[in-house]
């Protein structure tokens, strides 16, 4: 944009106005409420009421029993149950996605089927994810049709009862409802590589794969790690998908923090939250090392 | 790009045709299951085809009233997009200008995107229960009797659920509104504000027509994404609950086809709204196209 435009525009209403309700809302439900979260992670509880307070008893009695090497403590069991399924999603998502927009960018080769086909993929992301969950259940269940398959091929004797309500369905859910979001960041980072590049490596005697390797994976890299970076935040606070696809019998660090405030444990769910935030925050910021967001819209 | 479709092309194509069954397969399955006949079960065969799940889903399962629940879903739902897209546009024309703590309020916003959801809900639920325990404090300090009395929360709908909600909904609104901006021409913007149209002139009858397409597109994203929002409303919703978040309570109780018709219905809505936002942008585009030629 021009600096003269930048002049004529100045003239309207002023910025702060025009952004000022925007900013306001994140103040309100945003920002106020994590500050919140931080001071009551140290305020002391009763069954039935918070007292302001500055204790560290909500951290401790979280790590409690931690110390133990020989044997995890629940906290630490958690973690490791949430990352391991982030760990997965993350892995599956990442094949799948970057092999979807790999096609449509490199091997599609009109426009207008290039985005027939992204909106097929992006159309279930505007449906609910609850019944994109429960719509497994007449596949996967005992009755099911894989289950009636096995049988009537002789494969196994019995119904499978690891494919429904187990850490299977669990990530297969989260891979059904979370590729789209390494596709789009991906996607969009491949239409940006300039095709002569591949041409020019092609020229130089590069093997397919070796373009694919050394010259589209590091172009992509952007939107891989947008890509991550969406994924691995949203299991790591999971508890609806853990919740609906696990039948309400396994662990997530979200499950935790939403069963105690559902008890009003406010405090302890508080310090579970910054802990969680913190362990975030972590991975963030070894993934944004890499990249500026702000570039790439 | 070589010219004859290699092998290479094929196994893609066929991954992508799979990976496109895998998406939909699902879906659809609980499409053709939610006419099943009042004998049949969650799972195939179908034994008969019938809308008998529907009009038990009409009359309400177990203590939930769907029919309630959809209207409050569609009124939040309604205001949201109202909210997001109010927002965002007004929010996305600042951020052209020179504004101190752009950059802040732009990080702030991915910040609440990526912000694990459940730790927004405990937040937004947090603070609303301080503050019902402040009036209430406040109510007995002053010695309104009375009004502490018929207190009892600030928690709602209208109240924390919107706000809750809004954080998850205003990032993708302002991030489809910086896309936009980063491809606009504004060469069209700076020819009528030379010639003296007012700023609001030039925003109503130059930059909001070219613009329009994917203002009704930020709309959309407001809609289907509050309608079917759960982790963000669920701790801070209050008494009563929107639709998806009484479907996610009744997955595990309900052991009939009923809460397959309800997801028919859900993603039927959800579809509605998606190709009525497009048909909306394809006329819109249209009715430019023929102004263009018009002025030609």
């Amino acid at each position: 944009m021009s600096a003269s435009l930048k002049k004529l525009l100045s003239r309207g209403a002023p910025a702060w106005l025009q952004a000022g309700p925007y900013a306001l809302v994140f103040v309100l439900f945003f920002i106020l409420p994590l500050v919140l979260i931080v001071a009551v992670s140290f305020w002391d509880a009763t069954e039935y009421e918070m007292i302001p307070a500055f204790t560290p008893k909500n951290y401790l009695a979280i790590f409690e029993g931690c110390s133990n090497a020989s044997d995890l403590c629940v906290t630490l069991k958690t973690y490791y149950s949430t990352l391991k399924f982030c760990f997965l999603a993350w892995f599956f998502t990442l094949v799948i996605g970057f092999t979807v927009a790999y096609f449509l960018a490199f091997h599609v080769r009109t426009t207008a089927m290039q985005t027939v086909l992204f909106l097929l993929c992006t159309i279930p992301f505007w449906t609910s994810n609850v019944i994109r969950m429960i719509s497994w259940v007449p596949l996967l269940g005992r009755n099911g049709l894989i289950n009636d398959f096995l049988m009537h091929t002789h494969l196994v004797s019995q119904p499978q009862d690891w494919l429904l309500f187990s850490s299977f369905s669990v990530v297969l859910a989260f891979i059904h409802l979370f590729t789209i979001f390494m596709i789009v960041p991906i996607f969009n980072s491949m239409m940006r590589i300039d095709r002569s590049l591949l041409e020019a490596a092609l020229d130089a005697g590069a093997t397919p794969w070796q373009t694919l390797w050394n010259v589209i994976v590091p172009l992509s890299r952007t939107g891989i790690i947008i890509g991550s970076i969406f994924v691995i935040t949203i299991v790591m606070g999971d508890f609806v998908t853990i919740g609906v696809m696990g039948g309400q019998q396994i662990a997530s660090v979200g499950k935790i923090i939403q069963v105690q405030t559902s008890y009003l444990q406010f405090p302890l769910a508080a310090a579970n939250a910054v802990i969680l935030l913190l362990v975030v925050l972590m991975i963030i910021w070894a993934l944004t090392r890499l990249v500026d967001i702000r570039k790439e819209l | 790009m070589n010219d004859k479709r290699g092998f290479s092309f094929y196994a893609l194509a066929a991954f992508f045709a799979l990976f496109l069954l895998f998406l939909y397969g699902p879906t659809i399955t609980i499409f053709i299951l939610s006419f099943q006949g009042p004998e049949g079960g969650l799972t195939f065969p179908m034994r008969g085809v019938s809308l008998h799940w529907f009009s038990k889903l009409m009359e309400g399962v177990g203590v939930v009233d769907i029919g309630a629940a959809f209207m409050r879903s569609l009124k939040l739902g309604l205001l949201v997009t109202a909210l997001t897209v109010l927002l965002s546009v007004s929010a996305a024309l600042a951020f052209r200008k020179r504004m101190r703590g752009a950059n802040v309020l732009f990080y702030v916003a991915v910040a609440s995107l990526i912000m694990p959801s459940i730790i927004v809900s405990l937040g937004v639920g947090l603070s609303f229960r301080l503050l019902d325990t402040a009036l209430k404090f406040l109510f007995d300090w002053a010695g309104w009797t009375g009004m502490s009395e018929s207190f009892t929360t600030t928690m709602g709908l209208y109240t924390s659920a919107l706000g809750a909600q809004l954080t998850w909904t205003l990032p993708f609104g302002l991030l489809v509104m910086f896309a936009v901006f980063n491809r606009f021409n504004s060469a069209y913007e700076e020819a009528a504000l030379d010639l003296g149209a007012t700023p609001w002139q030039s925003f109503r009858h130059v930059v909001l027509p070219l613009i329009a397409p994917s203002v009704v597109g930020v709309g959309m994203f407001g809609f289907t994404l509050s309608w079917d929002e759960i982790a963000r409303s669920s701790q801070a919703i209050g008494d009563l609950n929107t639709l998806p978040l009484e479907l996610q309570g009744l997955t595990t109780t309900v052991t009939t086809p009923v809460i397959y018709a309800l997801g028919t219905l859900t993603t039927a809505i959800s579809f509605l709204v998606v190709g009525l936002a497009i048909g909306i942008m394809a006329l819109v585009r249209r009715r430019a196209r023929g102004r263009k030629l018009q002025a030609t």
